[in-house]
């Protein structure tokens, strides 16, 4: 085994890819708790009497849109836990994201609940910095390219473990005699024992990178071909019902909800359809959306089809990065592995500026005496 | 974790086969709050926690110096 080499490696990788890893680490310990930030900043429903008789969704639709004349309704979003519906508008159906306005309505009353907008304040901020630090798609691929170099240097990482503990019992931690050899005997152990944690983590990161990607070429490929009956037909004049589409396609899709709703002229439905998301109710199938149009002209069921795999992949990776599908505990495990990866990072960082004019042979000599290299405390 | 060493040299499966226990104990949290509700959740929550757990338990002994 050549430890030189793979020393290398890891002290290549980790220094090209830490201080960013650093910020997603940082940014990211608030997104964990995004959930129930949003839903704290947001005023509680007011109680509804038993008997209220629930709003359509068409009239709560035409209220959202009487609110914002001059912007046209796009999506509907419907939250997976509370009865409550947030109607995204834009100048257009096109528009970038940060173009939207959100209002939330309860579904069971129809009050409306005035929200801080999504695209607004420090956890925006945050988000921004964590997705694409503000750079688009490129700053999106460019952190999935850091986060394949960490799990470069995460494998690196595992085999310097090896020659590191040949003569040390797993868990040792040296805290007498030097400030180096403590954070050394740190970094090997909490590095170690978080590492499928951090594997996982940081590989469906890079996976959720490609995001942007997958849609694309979802949208041409097979939303294109759901929608292809309809390509030559005239644009529909008079909108069918939205609650209409709704019931047709949870009458399609029995057992499922819809989650997303997309308005004809988005890129997510078609020029004739309106574009269903569905999701189902068990654990992993929550996570999957399944897509179905619905003639915007009749209010029919044109297509329904199950995702393709690399779609499925993608999804599946955002609850394995997130952390946000095991309930507040699971999200509090994530945030205190997430400050553990920090500890690991800055150790790291720490390790090399404390050694970086040392030669090569110092380093791999370091590594195979367990940290006690020099002779001097040999 | 005592000492048993060959020539005073730990063998790869003495040093590996408490971090693979960590990884395989992750691995089934990481799935298990995917696959199910209720108790996979809890199974979920104890599997994560138990490598914070070592962590906190090799940080609060002193173990001495090998």
């Amino acid at each position: 085994m050549n430890i030189k080499l793979w020393f290398l490696i890891h002290k290549w990788t980790s220094l090209i890819c830490t201080l960013f890893m650093l910020l997603l680490c940082i940014t990211g310990l608030p997104l964990i708790f995004h959930h129930e930030i949003d839903h704290a900043l947001m005023p509680e429903p007011d109680a509804v009497a038993p008997g209220t008789p629930a709003p359509s969704i068409d009239g709560l639709v035409g209220r959202a849109q009487a609110a914002r004349p001059d912007e046209v309704v796009a999506y509907l979003f419907f939250d997976d836990e509370e009865p409550l519906m947030m109607v995204g508008t834009a100048p257009t159906y096109t528009s970038a994201p940060e173009e939207f306005f959100y209002q939330v309505f309860d579904l069971r009353s129809g009050q409306k609940l005035d929200i801080p907008q999504p695209s607004e304040g420090l956890m925006y901020i945050l988000l921004r910095l964590h997705v694409d630090m503000f750079a688009g798609l490129p700053g999106m691929l460019f952190l999935g390219a850091m986060g394949l170099l960490l799990i470069v240097a995460i494998i690196s990482g595992v085999v310097l473990y090896a020659p590191f503990m040949r003569k040390l019992d797993f868990g040792t931690v040296r805290t007498e005699r030097s400030a180096r050899l403590k954070w050394l005997d740190l970094h090997n152990l909490l590095g170690i024992v978080t590492v499928a944690w951090l594997f996982v983590v940081g590989f469906t990161g890079s996976i959720n990178t490609l995001a942007t990607p997958i849609e694309q070429m979802w949208q041409a490929s097979e939303l294109a071909e759901m929608a292809a009956s309809h390509k030559d037909a005239p644009l529909p004049v008079q909108l069918a019902s939205v609650d209409t589409a709704i019931a047709a396609a949870e009458d399609a899709a029995p057992g499922m909800m819809v989650r997303t709703f997309a308005f004809p002229g988005t890129p997510f439905a078609s020029l004739h359809h309106y574009g269903i998301y569905l999701i189902g109710d068990t654990a992993l199938t929550s996570r999957l959306l399944t897509p179905l149009l619905v003639d915007a002209a009749t209010g029919g069921v044109t297509a329904v089809r199950e995702m393709p795999l690399y779609a499925k992949a993608l999804f599946i990776s955002q609850p394995l990065h997130f952390g946000d599908y095991g309930g507040l505990p699971l999200k509090i495990i994530w945030a205190l592995l997430d400050i553990v990866t920090i500890v690991v990072l800055g150790s790291g960082l720490y390790l090399w500026l404390g050694r970086r004019r040392s030669s090569l042979a110092r380093h791999v000599d370091e590594i195979e005496a367990g940290g006690l290299a020099d002779g001097a405390v040999r | 974790m005592k000492q048993d060493r060959v020539n005073g040299r730990h063998t790869l499966w003495q040093i590996f086969r408490a971090p693979l226990l960590l990884g395989l104990l992750s691995a089934v949290g990481l799935l298990a709050a995917l696959i199910g509700d209720g108790f996979f959740d809890l199974l979920s929550w104890v599997a994560l926690a138990i490598p914070l757990l070592v962590i906190s338990w090799y940080l609060r002994v002193d173990n001495g110096e090998s």
